[in-house]
């Protein structure tokens, strides 16, 4: 007998065993359900997937009695496009200063500790704050995730840029570069797989930012609707959302993944 | 008036002293190196010989004295009168074997964003590939630089080094993670390239019969007085400066290879 150690299931096992914890899950869930609905029928906390699949085909096939829209799809495209934005704003001046901290000394000195700090504040504490300034639209839920995101995007590059060999930035000198030309050719063609795998890490943090600010003041969107159905306890509306929510931020991480493979090749096949 | 007619030598230092703080790593170094000559430096690890490099190359500044290039002081940061090929990481990972030679010529011609297009970048590719033929990488101009053997990778860092006809090649122990077999392919090569390009070489190596072998002048790197309570109180210089003509080299090789060995010894 092998020690436990030096045991690698093979690949079928692998897979077998990786949806298993799925299936377990699944199959409690629907026992539970089960049985709660037959003592009440009225039972709202654990639904029945019959149940949410109805309430599911409600909210997106089927429009909205008081506002004649599709809410899943509206909830769905606000969420999405206050995301985006957020996300893309924060990488890029995530990336911006990380670049710059990291490649030059001079900027490094009065940036650096600044940042350190910035990025030690609890967002949601500036929450307030933000909506005071910029009010309860869109603008203060742009501005909670690039607060949250951008900072740890620019710690993370600042970490790459040094992690860049010394060497390769000589080596540009020796072939005649100056600052800018290193920048734009040594720099952050290598920088740019390091940055998308920053997005993916900080996408979590940014999903939590959107759905916190959404359930906090908003009409529209994801994190909306699930607290606003809290109230009436409507857990079918909630777990089809969050399954949904948990789907999205799959894609977006997979369409990163694939994105990086696509266009860096020679960083994903280990050249560094 | 009449104006002496002498060589002028490449690279002079004067009276050349490094220190960091306290502990002297270079004292009172005095050499004339003229243009051609190729400079193997030997010694102990620590001994100042890659501080020497790095203030050839324009990355460290004396403490005193003085380092001319053409009787000026030494530029104080790297650029393309001095080129460079490190033991490793020299080469640039996100770019193809090609790319990473015309890129040099891109940061002459493109000042701003350093990228060529169109027929600009053409005539720069024929030239690029012309020098990676001499070295050898043909065959691989389209591959990335992790997808290359230790030697290719190295061949490809030389010819990124020459393209930009820099007049003095600093070489910090390029060969020292090869095979012996391969490393036999790269003396030759560089052999071919000094004489080709009429290059000043200045080469770190830890192998003395590489050094011998390669460079038609030898340093060795030692310090001359020691202090036992205080290592860092004294530091190297250049105990032992050696022609070195082909011929000779055998036979000097191991009567100086012994020479050397007895003088470790009796310190």
């Amino acid at each position: 007998m092998k020690r436990l150690i030096n045991l690698t299931p093979t690949k079928p096992t692998r897979w077998f065993l990786g949806i298993l914890p799925f299936l377990l899950i699944i199959f409690i869930y629907i026992i539970s359900s089960d049985a709660r609905l037959l003592e009440n029928s009225t039972d709202k906390l654990l639904p029945s997937f019959g149940q949410m699949g109805e309430t599911l085909y409600n909210y997106a096939l089927e429009p909205s009695k008081r506002t004649g829209e599709y809410l899943f799809w509206v909830d769905t495209y606000s969420s999405l496009k206050r995301l985006f934005l957020g996300i893309v704003i924060a990488a890029i001046i995530g990336f911006t200063f990380g670049l710059l901290t990291g490649a030059i000394p001079t900027f490094h000195a009065p940036v650096s500790p600044l940042l350190t700090i910035i990025s030690l504040v609890p967002p949601m504490a500036l929450l307030p704050i933000l909506f005071i300034i910029f009010g309860l639209d869109e603008l203060a839920k742009v501005a909670l995730i690039v607060i949250g995101v951008a900072p740890c995007i620019a710690r993370d590059i600042q970490r790459c840029t040094f992690e860049i060999p010394q060497e390769q930035i000589i080596k540009a000198q020796t072939l005649g570069a100056s600052s800018l030309q290193v920048l734009l050719r040594v720099y952050i063609p290598q920088l740019l797989p390091r940055l998308i795998s920053s997005i993916r890490l900080t996408l979590g943090s940014g999903w939590l930012f959107l759905i916190a600010a959404e359930a906090i003041a908003s009409t529209d969107g994801l994190g909306y609707r699930i607290f606003l159905v809290r109230r009436y306890m409507s857990m079918d509306v909630i777990l089809p959302y969050v399954a949904w929510i948990t789907l999205l931020a799959f894609i977006i991480d997979w369409l990163l993944l694939k994105t990086s493979q696509k266009c860096f090749k020679w960083h994903h096949q280990g050249a560094h | 008036m009449t104006v002496m007619t002498q060589v002028q030598p490449l690279i002079k230092a004067k009276n050349l002293w490094k220190k960091y703080g306290s502990n002297v790593v270079l004292e009172g170094l005095n050499i004339t190196v003229n243009t051609g000559e190729f400079i193997t430096m030997v010694g102990t690890s620590g001994c100042g010989k890659s501080t020497f490099l790095k203030m050839l190359l324009g990355m460290e500044e004396p403490t005193s004295g003085e380092l001319l290039l053409d009787g000026k002081p030494i530029p104080n940061e790297p650029d393309q009168s001095r080129g460079i090929v490190f033991q490793q990481y020299s080469v640039f990972p996100h770019l193809t074997v090609l790319e990473n030679v015309i890129i040099a010529r891109e940061f002459e011609h493109s000042p701003l964003i350093g990228k060529l297009f169109g027929g600009k970048k053409k005539s720069v590719v024929e030239e690029a590939k012309a020098l990676l033929d001499s070295v050898g990488l043909t065959p691989a101009i389209n591959k990335y630089p992790h997808e290359l053997s230790g030697g290719m990778k190295q061949r490809l860092a030389i010819a990124q080094a020459l393209i930009r006809q820099p007049r003095i090649l600093l070489l910090d122990e390029p060969f020292g993670a090869l095979d012996p077999g391969i490393r036999a392919d790269m003396h030759q090569l560089i052999l071919k390239l000094w004489r080709d390009h009429k290059l000043t070489v200045f080469m770190v190596t830890h192998d003395l019969s590489e050094g011998f072998y390669l460079g038609t002048r030898l340093w060795v790197f030692d310090k001359l007085r020691r202090d036992p309570h205080s290592p860092e109180a004294f530091g190297a210089s250049i105990t032992y400066d050696i022609p070195v003509t082909r011929k000779n080299t055998e036979a000097r090789g191991i009567d100086m290879l012994s020479e050397i060995k007895a003088a470790e010894i009796a310190l």
